[in-house]
C-alpha cells in the first residue's frame, strides 16, 4: 500500500503528456514498463485475458483426455498417444492415476486460472476504471501485482508435473483424508491456490476502493452500469470468501507437510502416521463456505455483462434496474448462506441439511427475477443480433437449464440419487460454461473494439457462437441422462459395471462432440489474432452505446480520457421517446430532440 | 497541467490507501475466524486433550507479549499523532518503540516455540497429550510440534500466522523509520495511520488467541 500517491504523481505527469500527444507514444515508459510490468488497468486486463485464454486451452486438452478415456477405455490416444510421457500413459492409454490428476487439474485450471480470471480480473480490471470515468484504478501498483502473482502461482498449482507422484490427485475439491495422503504435487496445488486466492484478494481490494473512491463527478451508485455492480459485488465476495479458503488450505498444508491432525480421524491406518482427532467434514465446511460464493464469484460478473449488452442491442433500457442490483446483492447473500448443499451425503443432521435445502431453493427467487427481467429488456426491442448478444442471449437459455438442474440438487432427497453423478457434471458446466464462459465471450465481443482499437470479424465470431452453442449442448445435455442412469463422477472405467455398458455410445457421442466444441475454440483465437493483424478500425462508439468508456478514445490512451468526464444521466437510456438518436451517452447533459433545434425534456421519463 | 482532473479528491472522503486497509482487514477477519471456527469446532470434540496441552504452555511468556503488544498499540498511536502534527522527531521516536515493541514480541514468540521443539515427551504426557499414540518419528519438527496433537498444531498454526502477521508488519515500519532519517524525511500520515490500522488488527487477534490457547481451560 505503500508509495501509492508516488504512482499517482507518476500517473499524473504521463496523463498531462498524452493529453498533448493524444496518446501516441510516451516515452517516459520504456517496453518492460509498458506492456510487461505495467501498472495500466487496460494492460493487465490484456495480461489476465491472454493467460487465461492460455489456459483455457490447457485445462480443454486435459478434459479432451479424460473425455477419450471414458468412450474408449483401454484404447490408445490417437496421435498424441505415443507422445505422452511414460508416468502419464502406459502404450498410449491413460494410466489409472493419471486420470485422477487430469480431473483435478482440469477442474483447477479452469476455475481459478480461466473463469475467475476473465471474469473477474479482466473485466474488472478493463470495465471499472473506464465505466466510472476515472484515470486507472485507485492503487494502480497493488493491481500490477494481483496479476503478477498469477503465472508463478499457476506454475506451482501444476507443480507436481515435476515430482514422480505427479499433480494433485484428489478432485478440484480437494478432500482428506485423501488430499492430505496424496504426494508432493498436492502440496504443490495447495500453495498455489493460496498465491491465486491472495491475487484475487489483492484485486477485490482494488475493485472496493475504486468504485467507492474513484467515481467521477455525477456517477452516482445508481447510476454504474450492471457490470460494474456485478464486479462491486463479486469483489465483496472475493474479499469476503476468499480467506476462509485460504484458511482451510493453510490448515490442510499443517496436515500434509508438518504432520498435523486437523481432518485426520482417529485411528485413521495411512502410510503417514497422525495423532488423529480431526475431522475429515470440517475442511468440507470450510472449502465450501468459500466455494458456494466462488461460483458466484464467477457467474454474477456475467450477469452484468449480460445485461449491459443486451440492453444495447436490443436498444431498450434495461428493465428493472434496481430490481437486478437488488438480486445480485440478494444472490449474494444467500450464496453465504447455502454452502452446505453440497453436503447432504458427507453425513450431516437432517434438520440442518433441510435448512440449507430451503436456502438454497430461494435462490431461485432472485435468480427468477433476474432472467425475467432480461426476457423484459428484450422483448419488443429492435434486437440487433451481433456475436456479442447472440452470446448474451445463449447465456440466458443456457442458464435457465443449468439453474433448474440445480433446483433438481438443491433438494436433499433428489440430491441423495443423483450426488456425485454426471448429473452434477452437467449442471456445473451449463453453469460455468454455459453461463459464465458465454457471458465472459459476449464481454469479449462487445468490449473487444474498444480493448484492441480493432473491429473483431463478425463472420468469424457468428460462426464461433453457432458451433460452440451447438457443440456445447451435445456435449452437456446427455450428461443429464447418463447421471440419472447412475454413471459416477470420476470413475476411471465406467464399463466395470454392467449396468453402466449400454452408456458406451452415448459416452462417445459426447466425446466427439466435446473434441469438436474444443476446435470450436479455436475460432476465436484465430479471430483474436488476424483482427489485431489485419482488423478494421474501430470508430469510438461502434455499438452507440451509452456507457462512459464508449466516450473514450479508441483504444482509452494511458489515463483513458481526453477531457473530464461529468455523468448526466444513467446509463441505460436508450430509444427515448422524441429525441433524435435512440440512445444518450451519459456524459451528455442535453439529448436533441427530433424537431431541429429542441432539446427532449426528459422529466417524462426518468430511468427507473 | 492540462487541466484534467480524471483522478479526482476520494469520492468517500477516505483516502484510497485507507479505505483499501479497511476492505483488506474485513478479509483478515475471515481468515482468522476460519481458524477459530475450526478451533471451536475441534475443542469440543477433544476436550481433554486440548486442556492437557493448554496446561504445558508458558502463560507467563505470553502475558509479557500481550504487554509488549498492547504498549505497541499505544505507541503507534502517538506516531501517528505525531506526524500529523508534523512532529517528526517524536513520530520518530514512537514508531522506534513500536519496532523495538514487535521485535521483542518475536525474540518472545521466538523463546517460546524453541522451548517446544526441545521439549522430550515422557510416558505421562504421551497419554495424556496423544491418547497413549507414540510421537511420530518421521515428524518434520521435533519435540512438541503441530503433529503432536490438534491442540499444538491449533497453537502452530494460529500464533504462526500471527507471527508472520508482525513480520509483515514490521517491513513497513522500518522503512518508514529509516526514511525519516533520510533528507527527504518521512511524511505520509495517511500510510502511517493505514499501517497503523494493520497493527491494531494485528493486536487484537493476539488478544483473542492470548485467553483461547493459555488462560481458557475445557472442563473435564
Amino acid at each position: 500500500m505503500s508509495a501509492t500517491s508516488a504512482v499517482a504523481n507518476n500517473h499524473h505527469d504521463v496523463h498531462s503528456h498524452s493529453h498533448d500527444h493524444h496518446g501516441h507514444d510516451h516515452h517516459e515508459l520504456s517496453f518492460i514498463q509498458k506492456y510487461i510490468f505495467s501498472t495500466d488497468h487496460k494492460v493487465i486486463a490484456r495480461q489476465f485475458m491472454f493467460s487465461a485464454l492460455f489456459f483455457l486451452f490447457v485445462g480443454g486438452f486435459f478434459a479432451l483426455l479424460i473425455r477419450w478415456q471414458l468412450a474408449y477405455p483401454g484404447k490408445a490416444i490417437p496421435i498424441i498417444g505415443n507422445l505422452l510421457p511414460a508416468t502419464w500413459v502406459t502404450d498410449g492409454v491413460v494410466q489409472a492415476s493419471f486420470y485422477t490428476q487430469l480431473l483435478t487439474m482440469h477442474g483447477s485450471v479452469m476455475i481459478f486460472l480461466v473463469i475467475i480470471p476473465l471474469a473477474v480480473g479482466m473485466f474488472g480490471n478493463f470495465c471499472i476504471p473506464l465505466m466510472l470515468g476515472t484515470d486507472d484504478m485507485a492503487l494502480p501498483k497493488l493491481n500490477m501485482f494481483s496479476f503478477w502473482l498469477m503465472p508463478p502461482a499457476a506454475m506451482i498449482t501444476m507443480g507436481g508435473f515435476w515430482f514422480p507422484d505427479g499433480m494433485a490427485a484428489a478432485g478440484w475439491t480437494s478432500y482428506p483424508p485423501l488430499a492430505v495422503i496424496n504426494g508432493p504435487g498436492q502440496t504443490c496445488w495447495l500453495i498455489g491456490v493460496f498465491l491465486i486466492g491472495f491475487s484475487s484478494i489483492m484485486g477485490g481490494v482494488n475493485y472496493i476502493t475504486t468504485i467507492l473512491n474513484k467515481r467521477t463527478p455525477g456517477m452516482t451508485l445508481f447510476r454504474m452500469p450492471l457490470t460494474v455492480w456485478a464486479l462491486f459485488i463479486t469483489a465483496m465476495l472475493i474479499v469476503l470468501g476468499t480467506p476462509v479458503l485460504a484458511a482451510a488450505l493453510s490448515m490442510q498444508f499443517f496436515d500434509q507437510f508438518l504432520g498435523s491432525s486437523f481432518f485426520i480421524p482417529d485411528n485413521l491406518v495411512t502410510t503417514k502416521k497422525f495423532v488423529g482427532g480431526g475431522q475429515a467434514v470440517l475442511f468440507q465446511h470450510l472449502f465450501w463456505f468459500y466455494s458456494h460464493p466462488a461460483v458466484y464469484i464467477m457467474i454474477l460478473t456475467p450477469m452484468g455483462i449480460v445485461s449491459d449488452v443486451l440492453a444495447t442491442f436490443a436498444r431498450k433500457p434495461l428493465y428493472g434496474y434496481k430490481a437486478m442490483i437488488f438480486a445480485l446483492m440478494a444472490i449474494a447473500f444467500l450464496g453465504f448462506i447455502v454452502w452446505g448443499h453440497h453436503m447432504f451425503q458427507s453425513g450431516m443432521n437432517p434438520l440442518l441439511g433441510t435448512t440449507f435445502m430451503l436456502s438454497t431453493i430461494v435462490i431461485a427467487v432472485p435468480s427468477a427475477i433476474k432472467i425475467f427481467n432480461w426476457l423484459g429488456t428484450i422483448w419488443r426491442g429492435n434486437i440487433h443480433f451481433t456475436a456479442a448478444s447472440m452470446n448474451a442471449l445463449a447465456f440466458i437459455a443456457t442458464f435457465i437449464i443449468g439453474g433448474l438442474s440445480g433446483v433438481f440438487m438443491a433438494s436433499a432427497p433428489i440430491d441423495i440419487y443423483i450426488h456425485d453423478t454426471y448429473f452434477i457434471v452437467a449442471h456445473i458446466h451449463y453453469v460455468l460454461f454455459g453461463g459464465a464462459l458465454f457471458g465472459i465471450f459476449a464481454g469479449i465481443y462487445y468490449w473487444f473494439p474498444k480493448m484492441f482499437g480493432k473491429m473483431l470479424n463478425e463472420n468469424m465470431g457468428r460462426k464461433h457462437f453457432y458451433w460452440s452453442f451447438i457443440f456445447f449442448n451435445l456435449t452437456f445435455f446427455p450428461m443429464h441422462i447418463l447421471g440419472v442412469g447412475g454413471h459416477m463422477r470420476r470413475i476411471y472405467d465406467p464399463y466395470i459395471y454392467d449396468f453402466l455398458k449400454p452408456f458406451q455410445p452415448m459416452n462417445e457421442f459426447i466425446t466427439i462432440a466435446a473434441g469438436l466444441l474444443g476446435f470450436s475454440q479455436l475460432i476465436l483465437v484465430v479471430n483474436i489474432l488476424w483482427t489485431i493483424k489485419f482488423g478494421k478500425k474501430a470508430p469510438d462508439n461502434p455499438w452507440n452505446a451509452n456507457t462512459l468508456e464508449w466516450s473514450a478514445p479508441t483504444p482509452p490512451p494511458h489515463g483513458n480520457f481526453t477531457e473530464d468526464i461529468r455523468v448526466y444521466r444513467g446509463p441505460y437510456e436508450y430509444s427515448m421517446p422524441g429525441a433524435k438518436e435512440d440512445y444518450a451517452p451519459q456524459t451528455k447533459q442535453d439529448i436533441p430532440s427530433e424537431v431541429e433545434g429542441e432539446i427532449v425534456d426528459e422529466s417524462m421519463f426518468k430511468a427507473h | 497541467m492540462s487541466g484534467l482532473s480524471l483522478s479526482h479528491e476520494p469520492v468517500s472522503g477516505v483516502a484510497h490507501g485507507k479505505l483499501a486497509m479497511w476492505a483488506f482487514l474485513a478479509s483478515e477477519i475471515m481468515f482468522f475466524s476460519g481458524f477459530f471456527g475450526a478451533f471451536i469446532v475441534l475443542r469440543n470434540s477433544n476436550l481433554d486433550v486440548f486442556s492437557a496441552s493448554a496446561a504445558e504452555l508458558n502463560k507467563w511468556l505470553a502475558l509479557v507479549n500481550t504487554i509488549v503488544l498492547i504498549g505497541s498499540s499505544l505507541t503507534m498511536a502517538l506516531s501517528i499523532l505525531q506526524l500529523q502534527k508534523g512532529n517528526v522527531k517524536l513520530f520518530r521516536l514512537f514508531m522506534g518503540l513500536t519496532i523495538l515493541c514487535g521485535l521483542i514480541f518475536l525474540v518472545v514468540k521466538t523463546v517460546e516455540y524453541s522451548g517446544k521443539f526441545h521439549h522430550v515427551l515422557d510416558e505421562h504426557e504421551i497419554m495424556h497429550l496423544r491418547n497413549g499414540v507414540p510421537p511420530n518419528p518421521d515428524a518434520l519438527l521435533p519435540g512438541i510440534n503441530p503433529s503432536t496433537n490438534v491442540f499444538f498444531a491449533f497453537y502452530f498454526l494460529m500464533t504462526g500466522f500471527h507471527a508472520i502477521h508482525v513480520i509483515a508488519g514490521l517491513i513497513p515500519m522500518v522503512f518508514m523509520f529509516v526514511k525519516s532519517f533520510t533528507k527527504g524525511g518521512y511524511n505520509h500520515p495517511v500510510k502511517v495511520e493505514s499501517l497503523g490500522l494493520y497493527w491494531h488488527f494485528v493486536d487484537l487477534v493476539w488478544i483473542f488467541l492470548f485467553p483461547i490457547l493459555y488462560l481458557i481451560f475445557p472442563a473435564h
